[in-house]
């Protein structure tokens, strides 16, 4: 009888689950084992979180520059005005809750010889492991013309915050008929889908509010992320409006008159009325100046811990760090974050990591209610992360399903924040 | 390197009872797994909603079952079809177990008052024999009490439409009865009831 097995198999994990409590504190004498976290973005949000929930008597320091923290992920729906800026605002105030030292300040060394972090403000910060969660920094002059002082007048919104506030801004008050250029990177960056959703979700304001409009993808890729989901979104919804210029047409290699707002590439000449430059990427400063990085600017790691190959010791998660298989998203930071938190803490125990596990999952917006995802499981295999199986959203999807990926977007963002900052 | 996997609280316990004033930092694979699906069911399982299900406190063998059929082909899904390939049927049970032993948190949701009293009602009738305790239980079927309310509509809207199989005869026998008589209107009461527990 199904009923009878289902209770005694319940039974059983209630029994397990009375013994199976862990954390128990360490008896161990002597001083406390320390982790210091630098970035508190969504990874070393993570790491913080999981590193105290792991083995509460490691003494967790969070170091960052910014008392806030603004998701990328859902900053798109801002620039199209279906969210306030506010609402992907977080804070790391949960995370002191839990027992994480929360420091605002300026990390300019990490220095793995003398294991320890200092910072702008003199204050050294001793570590028997430290996680790195910089980010990315961004390439500026690799779009010819461009440049960080550039970016108060022609907006990357790359990194959410003002910038996507600045863009939004800059759309609404276009002249209607008017053109939005952006300029995609090259890969590896961050986000892979988020340049054509970014498409969309402008799109989508044009359509509503500036009627004769449009917005041009300029590309240095002849593919991309979720290309036949978007492609098929942009026909059905925004036909007219979305127009993307591969590198079969534009080349590899452009650049822009910040005065005229012109955009120059191997086609020939495209005038914006607002320009959004995603310039292409590199490791976070910090990961550039603490010799993290490699010779195309990235972090190599273990990915069984995260560790760096470069500085032992010191553990790079999130955009910054090689991680195979995984594509440089929230989820991914997220999920690198549960794994190094588990290595770390075993090791300042004395133990070898566990199996790790990985996942990503990534909602795109292509309507304010419709969206369309990439989900994927990772292994570790021979020394790197592979995907062991994935997949999109079916093309043939029915609106239905669209919009309950609309609403399991929605809920995404609410738990990884939970998950992330507390 | 070989992986090695803590499977079970038995194992953790046998090594807490041997060395009681060890250090006892113990990670099992299967935390490090279930760990995994926090990004979309919240931490430990327990979603903050508004339409991703919580999956804490789940009947383990639910679980499982409900991972086969998002694997085979046997239950429409949106992301789950495609994650569900990712993983043994020795790693089900172990995210099964752990998920079983984590409580079931409810969170405020929006749900139409007035119909929860006769949600109520109709759940007594048709409902309460397997889903017991207001559909608080796990013992004999899925948690409904406090489960998020656009998900419980998906999950209906799939059974009606043949995505998802009945497991049990008397649960199609049930809703039909129960929809002949009260129509979608007690349906959503139903429902309703079920957003409105805390």
């Amino acid at each position: 009888m199904v009923q009878i097995h289902r209770r005694t198999f319940l039974q059983g994990v209630g029994v397990t689950a009375a013994v199976g409590v862990l954390g128990a504190p360490s008896l161990a004498l002597g001083a406390a084992k320390k982790v210091v976290i630098v970035g508190g973005g969504t990874g070393g949000a993570t790491a913080a979180q999981y590193l105290r929930r792991y083995d509460p008597t490691i003494e967790v320091t969070l170091i960052d520059t910014s008392k806030e923290y603004y998701t990328c992920y859902f900053s798109n729906l801002v620039i199209a005005g279906l969210r306030d800026l506010k609402s992907i605002r977080q804070t790391h105030e949960g995370l002191s809750k839990r027992g994480v030292k929360i420091v605002h300040d300026m990390v300019t060394a990490i220095d793995g010889g003398a294991k320890q972090v200092v910072t702008a403000s003199g204050q050294k910060f001793p570590f028997d492991r430290c996680i790195v969660a910089p980010g990315i920094d961004l390439v500026y002059g690799a779009v010819e013309g461009y440049t960080a002082e550039l970016e108060e007048k022609i907006p990357h919104a790359w990194k959410a915050g003002s910038q996507t506030d600045l863009l939004a801004k800059q759309i609404k008050e276009m002249k209607p008929g008017g053109v939005v250029v952006m300029i995609a990177p090259p890969n590896p960056y961050r986000c892979p889908p988020g340049p054509y959703e970014r498409a969309c979700m402008i799109a989508h304001y044009l359509k509503q509010n500036k009627p004769g409009s449009k917005v041009v993808i300029i590309d240095p890729k002849d593919k991309f992320s979720k290309q036949g989901l978007f492609t098929a979104a942009w026909k059905k919804h925004y036909d007219g409006i979305v127009e993307w210029l591969g590198s079969d047409k534009v080349g590899t290699k452009f650049a822009i008159d910040p005065t005229t707002l012109t955009v120059k590439t191997q086609a020939g000449e495209i005038k914006a009325d607002v320009l959004n430059v995603i310039p292409p990427q590199r490791a976070g400063k910090v990961a550039q100046a603490s010799n993290l990085v490699d010779d195309k600017g990235w972090c190599p790691v273990n990915p069984a811990t995260f560790e760096s190959t470069l500085v032992p010791g010191v553990h790079v998660i999130g955009d910054a760090a090689i991680a195979g298989a995984m594509p440089k998203s929230g989820y991914a930071a997220n999920s690198q974050g549960k794994v190094c938190a588990m290595a770390v803490a075993l090791l300042l125990n004395g133990k070898q990591p566990v199996q790790p596990a990985y996942t990503n999952t990534c909602y795109s917006f292509i309507t304010p209610d419709q969206a369309v995802s990439v989900a994927a499981i990772y292994e570790l295999k021979e020394g790197k992360i592979v995907e062991k199986v994935g997949g999109l959203t079916p093309a043939d999807a029915s609106d239905e399903v669209l919009r309950r990926e609309g609403q399991y977007a929605e809920s995404w963002y609410r738990n990884i924040v939970v998950d992330c900052f507390g | 390197m070989k992986w090695k996997i803590a499977t079970s609280g038995a194992v953790l316990a046998a090594a807490l009872a041997a060395a009681p004033f060890a250090q006892a930092v113990e990670i099992s694979y299967a935390e490090v797994m279930a760990h995994t699906c926090a990004g979309c069911h919240g931490p430990n399982g327990s979603s903050v909603g508004p339409a991703a299900p919580t999956i804490a406190g789940i009947n383990p063998e639910l679980f499982i079952e409900a991972m086969r059929d998002y694997r085979d082909g046997f239950r429409a899904g949106t992301i789950m079809p495609r994650i569900a390939k990712g993983y043994s049927d020795e790693e089900y049970k172990l995210m099964a177990e752990f998920f079983a032993k984590q409580p079931f948190k409810r969170y405020d949701q929006p749900h139409d008052a007035k119909l929860v009293e006769r949600g109520k009602r109709l759940h007594d009738r048709y409902c309460e024999k397997c889903h017991e305790n207001g559909g608080k239980a796990s013992a004999e079927a899925g948690v409904l009490a406090g489960q998020w309310l656009p998900y419980l509509q998906y999950q209906m809207e799939d059974y009606l439409a043949g995505k998802r199989e009945y497991k049990e005869k008397n649960m199609k026998n049930k809703l039909t009865e129960m929809l002949e008589k009260e129509g979608q209107e007690g349906l959503k009461a139903v429902l309703n009831f079920y957003a409105s527990q805390k």
